[in-house]
């Protein structure tokens, strides 16, 4: 509650909230998923509708106390189930963060195909000594996340909400070298494979298909 | 019904029963933390497992519903085998601080540790801690020794109705908190220390006061409000050190108003404990003799219907029939047990009561609410609304509301109007919740104070009573015409015919030198300051409050766990409480004083013990003596002209300081200090 926001430590929780044009389309969208009388259920969407729009429009995707009533508000639930939701999933920032959300999967198949190096790259790469903190620019933030379930690409850092998959140490920061510089790279695997797909190509199923199956060839 | 088999031996239990009711009804205790009877199952702390045969694991009885023919083994070596892990588990982070803890001696976790915990633990690492949360001035925390049961999150809920605690993080960061820092809002929040079965939330004020076994419990009645409460107060070394709710499933379930548990340390501030008499503008304290004989001088030559006598809302039924026939004996007709000036219709019993019982808002099927604010009120009545409210689901308990409310009832509702026009809608149909309350089969009104105290109350009554009849709310099966009263003493009072007799003078009528002598029994709500500059005033009672500043004489009484005293409550149920403590220094039991004082002016009352008392109570009322009830004890409502315009005011001000012990009360004052006198009164 109340830590200071990044850069800026005076500045804490806000003290308001409106929901923007932007977000009241995906809002409309969100309870249009659910009965009326069970309109609580939209919470989640909510509040991701929430820190998409933060992250829209200060540059740092998280959400506010005051935000978590406004939904509490639209949704006709008590403020604390709100809360509890929040604070449930790991996803959600409670806390203001840096501009890129840098989540690294540290679970067991990461782990063993070098993890650790893309650890080592985003620390040195931002500045950042551990887990949890923002750089001292306000550009980065670095959490450590259980399994993203894309173990067959790993080692993979999420950021924000795009998988960068196949990492090793240098590839890592030249993505945050990237990020620094506004530029987005291609989210998807950082070496020659096409989803998980084999390095460099397909290896099994070389035969010509029709020829093998009478079936059209797939993509494999 | 359904056939069970608990440890080989066969019941019958409910369809749809769990089965730890099965086995209950068995007379087999089961283990819990998280279960409570009267909340929603959670089913997490896992200490209820008991064996079901054929099933492939333990089950956790409270969320396992029988079936046909099942075969629950509670006591196998499996069963407690699963029962020792749990516990180790629950133990793991929870301190070993039991001889620091206030609910060291009553607590669950110690308690079942006795049976399944282990004698040493196998766990190494660190143990986690959680801060403490501040719940305001009432609920002290100490969130390291929670075990995460959730009853407290399900109490403030469900019963309560204010939503407030919750859940937050997960895992081993999972916190009971409200997140956002803030005092709890609920009138009833002191049960939350009843329900927790650890020591994580425990009484503020009564912090390290006693341990539980020191304590000498005695039953009584709650007066804080009209509900009749049952409580047990709960002495050491002569002073109430607390007060708990006593089950009684036809007044208060178990629970217990926040001004009736914690009021208890206004029972020490401003006590009156020794006659005085004002000699020459300045008071004096003087021995009993010399104060009888003060007031029978003053008494000597003044004719009776310059004498009167108001009740107050704390009074025990006993000293307002002694009272009442020393008045009688002194020929006065000038007494009165409304302070605050509501006239009810006294035709009929039912017409001044909850007449259809606490227990039958359960029954209703629709609620009209006229000048009373049940949260404030009648907290614990009002938690049987809720409880209606909720349990007829969505828009199957409408209830609609003349009167302002609190912005946040704890029910939904439908305002109908906010003053007495809107029972002439109600009445020509013109206002659609006339349908509703004429489709419904048992509709309910409960007429309040805020339209009681009414200079135009008779014709509210009379219009409201009509609307009754008209749909259908009384009837030969069925009466939901029921008055909310909030003082303790009322119904009794009205039950003994404490009102003013032929030609008397009522309160209004006694101020402004309307008497030349006043005998006030405890009452401090009226407009004091109102007395004639001349009038003698006599004050018997326990606190110094508001009158006992402007009185002459100053008679030392017993608070209500000093004596035993029957009280009656909104229901018209007859209530018996007995003494817990003396009074302090020379402060006598009521009855007594007034029976030794009508010896002093010769009319000496016809008892000598309380038995005796209770007989000439119960020849005046069968009532009191568990008989047949009078019909009535005084006229009807006499009609009259409605102020349309005026809207019902708000009963009862501030919650939390209604009543001199409430308002001697330090932690009475401190809740009014943090959650404001009006604040949560929003005009709607």
């Amino acid at each position: 509650m109340n830590l200071p926001v990044p850069g800026n430590p005076d500045k804490v929780q806000p003290d308001s909230f409106a929901f923007d044009a932007t977000s009241e389309v995906e809002i409309a969208k969100a309870l249009a998923r659910y009965p009326a009388e069970r309109k609580a259920s939209a919470v989640m969407p909510m509040l991701y509708i929430v820190q998409d729009q933060m992250g829209r429009l200060t540059g740092s995707a998280w959400i506010p106390v005051v935000a978590m009533d406004e939904i509490a508000r639209r949704l006709e639930i008590a403020p604390i189930r709100v809360y509890e939701v929040a604070s449930f999933y790991f996803m959600y920032n409670r806390n203001p963060i840096g501009t890129y959300h840098l989540q690294v999967c540290t679970t067991t198949s990461c782990w063993l195909r070098g993890s650790d190096d893309v650890v080592a790259a985003c620390k040195k790469a931002t500045g950042i000594s551990n887990f949890g903190e923002t750089s001292a620019d306000g550009k980065f933030t670095l959490t450590e996340v259980e399994c993203l379930g894309a173990c067959s690409n790993a080692p993979i850092l999420q950021v924000d909400n795009d998988f960068y998959e196949d990492l090793d140490g240098p590839r890592t920061e030249a993505l945050i070298e990237a990020l620094r510089r506004g530029e987005r790279p291609e989210p998807g695997p950082t070496i020659d494979r096409c989803g998980s797909a084999p390095e460099g190509g397909r290896r099994t199923l070389l035969e010509d298909a029709v020829a093998v199956a009478g079936i059209p060839q797939g993509q494999g | 019904m359904v056939k069970v088999f608990i440890d080989g031996a066969p019941i019958e239990v409910p369809a749809g029963s769990s089965a730890l009711q099965a086995c209950e009804a068995a007379g087999k205790e089961i283990p819990r933390f998280c279960y409570h009877e009267r909340l929603s199952v959670a089913g997490n702390c896992r200490m209820c497992l008991v064996e079901v045969v054929n099933a492939p694991k333990p089950v956790a009885s409270c969320g396992f519903p029988v079936g046909e023919g099942m075969q629950i083994l509670t006591d196998t070596e499996k069963v407690r085998r699963a029962r020792r892990a749990v516990m180790e588990f629950l133990l793991i982070n929870h301190p070993l601080d039991c001889p620091i803890c206030d609910q060291g001696g009553e607590c669950d976790l110690q308690d079942q540790a006795y049976g399944y915990g282990s004698g040493v633990s196998r766990y190494e690492e660190e143990k986690r801690a959680v801060t403490d949360k501040n719940l305001g001035p009432l609920v002290k925390t100490v969130m390291t020794r929670c075990i995460q049961c959730t009853r407290c999150v399900r109490f403030c809920t469900e019963i309560a109705g204010t939503p407030e605690l919750g859940a937050v993080s997960r895992g081993e960061n999972l916190e009971i908190t409200t997140y956002v820092e803030k005092a709890l809002t609920s009138e009833l929040s002191g049960n939350l220390i009843d329900i927790c079965p650890v020591g994580a939330l425990t009484s503020k004020p009564g912090a390290f006061q006693a341990r539980p076994w020191e304590l000498k419990k005695t039953d009584a009645i709650d007066v804080m409000d009209a509900v009749g409460t049952n409580i047990v107060m709960q002495v050491r070394g002569g002073e109430v050190k607390r007060i708990v709710p006593r089950v009684n499933d036809e007044v208060n379930e178990e629970w217990l108003s926040d001004k009736g548990r914690f009021s208890v340390d206004g029972l020490k501030h401003r006590r009156l404990d020794r006659p005085w008499v004002r000699v020459h503008g300045k008071r004096q304290a003087v021995s009993w003799q010399d104060a009888f004989v003060a007031v029978a001088k003053r008494l000597e030559g003044v004719a009776g219907d310059r004498i009167g006598a108001i009740a107050g809302d704390l009074c025990d039924a006993e000293s307002m029939t002694a009272l009442r026939d020393l008045m009688s004996a002194l020929g006065s007709e000038n007494i009165d047990c409304r302070q605050d000036g509501a006239i009810y219709d006294l035709s009929d019993r039912a017409r001044y009561t909850f007449a259809s019982g606490i227990v039958g808002i359960e029954d209703a099927d629709a609620l009209l609410i006229v000048g009373a604010v049940p949260r404030h009120d009648a907290p614990v009545l009002n938690a049987r609304i809720r409880k209606r409210y909720l349990a007829a689901g969505r828009g199957g308990f409408p209830i609609g509301v003349i009167g302002a409310q609190p912005s946040d009832p704890t029910w939904g509702y439908e305002a109908v109007g906010d003053g007495p026009a809107a029972l002439n809608g109600l009445l020509d149909g013109s206002n659609p919740f006339a349908a509703v309350l004429k489709a419904a089969k048992k509709p309910m009104i409960i007429l309040g104070h805020g339209a009681l105290t009414r200079k135009d109350a008779s014709a509210i009554q009379s219009s409201v009573w009509k609307l009754a009849e008209e749909v259908g709310a009384v009837g030969p099966d069925w009466n939901g015409f029921n008055i909310l009263h909030t003082a303790a003493s009322r119904v009794a009072g009205l039950d003994l015919g404490f009102l003013p007799g032929k030609g008397g003078r009522s309160v209004a009528g006694m101020l402004k030198g309307g008497v030349e002598v006043l005998w006030l029994l405890g009452a401090d709500e009226f407009p004091v300051g109102e007395i004639g500059p001349d009038t003698f005033v006599i004050y018997q009672g326990h606190h110094g409050d508001a009158a006992a500043a402007r009185a002459d004489v100053i008679l030392p009484g017993a608070a209500y766990t000093e004596k035993s005293g029957t009280w009656v409550n909104t229901e018209g149920r007859v209530q018996q409480s007995f003494q817990a403590v003396f009074p302090p220094g020379e402060a006598r039991e009521d009855w007594r004083i007034l029976r030794a004082f009508s010896d002093v002016v010769g009319y000496r009352l016809p008892y000598d013990t309380i038995e005796s008392l209770r007989a000439r109570m119960a020849s005046i009322n069968p009532v009191f003596a568990g008989g047949v009830a009078l019909a009535g004890t005084g006229q009807a409502a006499q009609g009259g002209e409605i102020d349309g315009a005026e809207p019902f005011r708000v009963p009862v001000q501030s919650y939390y300081l209604t009543n001199p012990i409430s308002r001697a009360s330090e932690t009475m004052a401190e809740c009014a200090r943090v959650y404001g006198p009006v604040a949560a009164i929003a005009a709607e």
